[in-house]
């Protein structure tokens, strides 16, 4: 995103990151435009809409609009919110078509019950888990966003936030505050084994229960050694796992039915078969 | 700020109960022509708080011939979706402000855009 490899949250608070220099790279650079581009295309798709029929969305950070106009390309209706006036400037310059406001995610959002279809954010969500302020407290931020962006969407709908978590420990905190807000619903990750390509979709269900779309680039390979490579790929970059494996990842299966053997109870035998990635069903 | 979003928005300041619906004050208002989407307008009305609307129309004098009751089987008349379609779509707040009616608090409204943003007290 940025030319220099530093994370831009740790340069300074985004209504201040995101002045003129940074909004005017939004409407004038062709491979930013392209990313953020395909990545709304994608957080469209896993938002998993009904066929043919205009909805009401909400984009979350939707800074100079690029998203909003793929949502308007789309049919769609929408609401974006930024904390950058700068950005929201070149949206208007570049007339968008979606409403406005001016509003920080980790204020709550100010919309009555049930008001949406769905939400997606690009490359938003991380700027709520640095404090700001003094007075910031990033997982009541985090709550306070969640909590009320789950009123605000209507039963069975979702949010899709592309990210760039900075560690697991972000992650974690996150999900946590996202589940406690009550939704549910997971990561999904694309191309997982490539550190160019690779991208973080958080998926969020609003009162459903349903199954997490799978990331792109992970059916091609062979499926037990994908599993293994996915895996240790992600345990490399994420340290800080408590020195316990990733929830339901193949090392965590084996290690709870060893579990369950000490605790003498009747265990199947681990063969090449266990922990192989079953079709969803429900 | 068009109608659709005026309708949903409320005050999320810190224990207000009632912050909806928000208060218009509008010294700048424009009317743009929106293509009509009977499917997407009909979609809405279940969503819409009616009274607030037709207040909201009212208090920016854009009210015209919309009725205060919603009208039945309205999915059919084209007539009466169009009707609501100006209201929602078309009818935009340029300058002015959004006031609750709880607390009185003002959110600014400038080139089309509110501003919710809080203070910290107000979190």
């Amino acid at each position: 995103m940025t030319s220099n490899c530093r994370r831009p949250e740790h340069t300074a608070p985004p209504e201040l990151f995101y002045n003129e220099v940074e909004a005017k790279k939004y409407s004038q650079n062709s491979r930013m435009i392209e990313i953020q581009t395909q990545m709304s295309e994608r957080a469209v798709e896993l938002l998993n809409l009904p066929e043919g029929q205009p909805c009401f969305l909400l984009d979350v950070g939707c800074g100079s609009g690029l998203s909003g106009d793929f949502l308007s390309e789309e049919g769609h209706y929408w609401v974006g919110v930024d904390i950058s006036t700068a950005m929201l400037d070149v949206a208007l310059d570049r007339e968008v078509e979606g409403d406005l406001l001016v509003g920080d995610m980790g204020h709550g959002m100010p919309f009555r019950p049930g008001t949406f279809d769905g939400c997606i954010s690009i490359s938003a969500l991380q700027w709520l888990c640095n404090a700001d302020k003094r007075s910031h407290s990033p997982p009541k931020r985090l709550y306070t966003f969640f909590s009320t962006l789950y009123s605000s969407l209507s039963r069975g709908s979702r949010a899709i936030f592309q990210l760039y978590p900075e560690n697991s420990e972000q992650l974690e905190l996150i999900t946590t505050q996202a589940m406690r807000a009550g939704f549910g619903g997971g990561m999904v990750v694309d191309y997982p084994n490539s550190s160019k390509a690779k991208k973080f979709f958080l998926c969020l269900f609003a009162g459903v229960i349903g199954s997490l779309p799978k990331g792109l680039g992970t059916e091609t390979s062979d499926r037990a050694v994908s599993n293994q490579v996915q895996y240790s790929g992600q345990r490399c970059r994420f340290k800080g796992m408590k020195g316990k494996s990733a929830k339901k990842g193949r090392d965590w299966i084996l290690e709870k039915k060893e579990r369950r053997r000490r605790q003498g109870r009747e265990v199947r035998v681990d063969t090449k078969y266990t922990a192989r990635q079953r079709k969803p069903h429900f | 700020m068009k109608l659709l979003t005026h309708n949903m928005l409320t005050s999320h300041v810190k224990g207000v109960t009632k912050g909806y619906p928000l208060l218009i004050k509008a010294t700048e208002v424009k009317v743009n022509e929106v293509e009509f989407n009977p499917q997407f307008v009909s979609r809405m009305i279940p969503k819409l708080e009616w009274s607030a609307l037709v207040q909201a129309a009212d208090e920016l004098g854009h009210r015209q011939d919309l009725p205060v009751e919603l009208v039945p089987e309205y999915e059919k008349n084209e007539e009466f979706l169009k009707k609501v379609h100006r209201v929602l779509l078309e009818v935009e707040v340029i300058e002015g402000c959004l006031r609750c009616p709880e607390s009185g608090r003002e959110f600014p409204i400038s080139r089309g855009i509110p501003n919710m943003l809080l203070n910290d007290d107000e979190v």
